[in-house]
């Protein structure tokens, strides 16, 4: 059969694998939420998650599909809407697409014509990232047994033990924030766009905090998070026109 | 109660494991057929090259990255996490979010619940708009990739990271003030330290502020 990047064929065999992807999503939410119910969790507090993941997931979905449309250019459309609708992350298949390019030779953005190409790259991303995918279903049983007895010994560690790894992972975020400052010694002051639109999205989510106490709006509460993000990322522009 | 929990998360961890083996399958069938219908050869030395570029790397973050983020996660939202993917920039944030709104720890069999059906929720509306995007690619592409849109994509970690911070900072001021500090100097004097690395010092940070809580507590600090 002639090869293309977009073949329909392709398409078909992408549409199947997220198709069955997605089973395992609506399997595990109506597992949850049949349990949820079992256990007399308010259905108010369910329909709240439901609400704020799904609003909040807009906008990293969106710029999932930047990834998707810039990996498209020599990758074609349906490997990168495969690989970025599961497993991986924009970061990892860029560089995973890009380190086989390399290798190959080809210049990023050059469309791939030769079967060959196309089914070492795809190798290679499928390969790249399967750690996870492996491990887990082998793993998770017992890494997660371990932690629960954590909480089970000394309730009050179990929390703290909770929030200490939440911080963990935040404080690596915050100073990943802060990773190009210094250029501002050099007198580029693009180092600091991050630093803004992290400040003006704490500004944003302390206020929410605040005007949801003081006069009691709860919807505010939950949807917090996604207001946050978009008032950080709709900061970048102006930012980034006036430091970039 | 007790044996009703039990069953629950047990057979979250069978069906896991179910899913995840019969789907691993299926990715790595994926290249596979291709290769069939194609009737495509790998070029073997670039393969070669190609994978000794990614997989070190990778797998390392990768493994490090399991024992770091069930017991974030839970059992539910590992499964279904590390097979659609996007956890630091995406799924875990919806979770951690979702299960501090709902008063509940990722720990106990409530956790459990709601960080499933906050990350089900994330992939399913996710699959839905890269599905809706990639139909639409004509129309949409020149939208988001406008240049004056540009910029907000590119900050949407410290745009979410930004807010996020104030919650658990706010929860915790105490704990918070080593693992900012040490984050900060690695961050600002190593250069190597940067986005691509980023995912490699969420396992460091996350050991290094629960050694830190550990102490504290057991001197009474917290």
């Amino acid at each position: 059969m002639e090869f293309s990047v977009n073949h329909p064929i392709i398409f078909i065999m992408v549409g199947l694998i997220i198709l069955t992807v997605l089973g395992q999503s609506v399997y595990f939410l109506v597992r949850a939420l049949k349990r949820a119910k079992e256990l007399g969790i308010k259905k108010e507090v369910i329909n709240k998650t439901i609400g704020s993941s799904a609003v909040f997931t807009i906008a990293p979905a969106v710029s999932i599909l930047v990834g998707v449309i810039a990996l498209s250019k020599s990758l074609g459309i349906a490997l990168p809407w495969l690989r970025l609708s599961i497993i991986g992350s924009i970061t990892y298949e860029t560089v995973a697409a890009n380190n086989a390019l390399t290798a190959l030779g080809i210049p990023a953005g050059t469309q791939i014509t030769d079967p060959d190409v196309f089914i070492t790259v795809l190798w290679v991303m499928t390969v790249g990232i399967a750690a996870g995918l492996i491990l887990v279903p082998f793993l998770t049983k017992k890494v997660q047994s371990g932690i629960s007895k954590i909480g089970m010994k000394d309730k009050k560690w179990g929390e703290i033990f909770n929030n200490a790894m939440f911080l963990g992972m935040i404080s690596a975020f915050l100073g990943y924030v802060f990773c190009d400052v210094t250029l501002v010694f050099k007198g580029d002051f693009s180092g600091l766009i991050p630093v803004f639109v992290m400040a003006v999205s704490a500004i944003a989510m302390a206020i929410c905090g605040g005007l949801s106490t003081k006069f009691k709006i709860r919807w505010l509460t939950d949807y917090a998070l996604p207001i946050s993000l978009i008032s950080g990322m709709a900061s970048a522009i102006p930012l980034t026109n006036w430091l970039g | 109660m007790k044996k009703n929990n039990l069953t629950y998360l047990e057979s979250v961890h069978r069906d896991g494991k179910i899913w995840g083996i019969a789907l691993c399958l299926i990715i790595f069938a994926f290249p596979v057929a291709i290769s069939i219908v194609f009737g495509a050869v790998p070029e073997w030395e670039a393969l070669a090259k190609g994978m000794f570029a990614t997989v070190p790397m990778y797998w390392a973050v990768g493994i490090v990255e399991i024992f770091t983020y069930i017991p974030m996660l839970g059992a539910g939202g590992t499964y279904l996490s590390f097979v659609t993917g996007n956890i630091s920039n995406l799924k875990l944030p919806c979770a951690v979010d979702a299960m501090e709104r709902a008063g509940v720890k990722a720990n106990d069999e409530e956790g459990e619940i709601i960080s499933t059906i906050s990350i089900a929720v994330s992939s399913i509306v996710t699959t839905i708009i890269i599905l809706i995007g990639v139909v639409l690619i004509g129309v949409i592409a020149p939208v988001i990739n406008h240049p004056v849109l540009t910029p907000a994509f590119d900050m949407i970690l410290p745009a979410l990271f930004g807010g996020l911070a104030v919650v658990f900072i706010a929860k915790n001021p105490k704990l918070s003030i080593a693992p900012i500090i040490l984050m900060l100097i690695l961050f600002i004097f190593v250069p190597a330290l940067n986005a691509g690395t980023v995912g490699i010092m969420v396992p460091v940070g996350v050991l290094f502020t629960v050694a830190v809580a550990r102490i504290m507590y057991k001197r009474g600090m917290l």
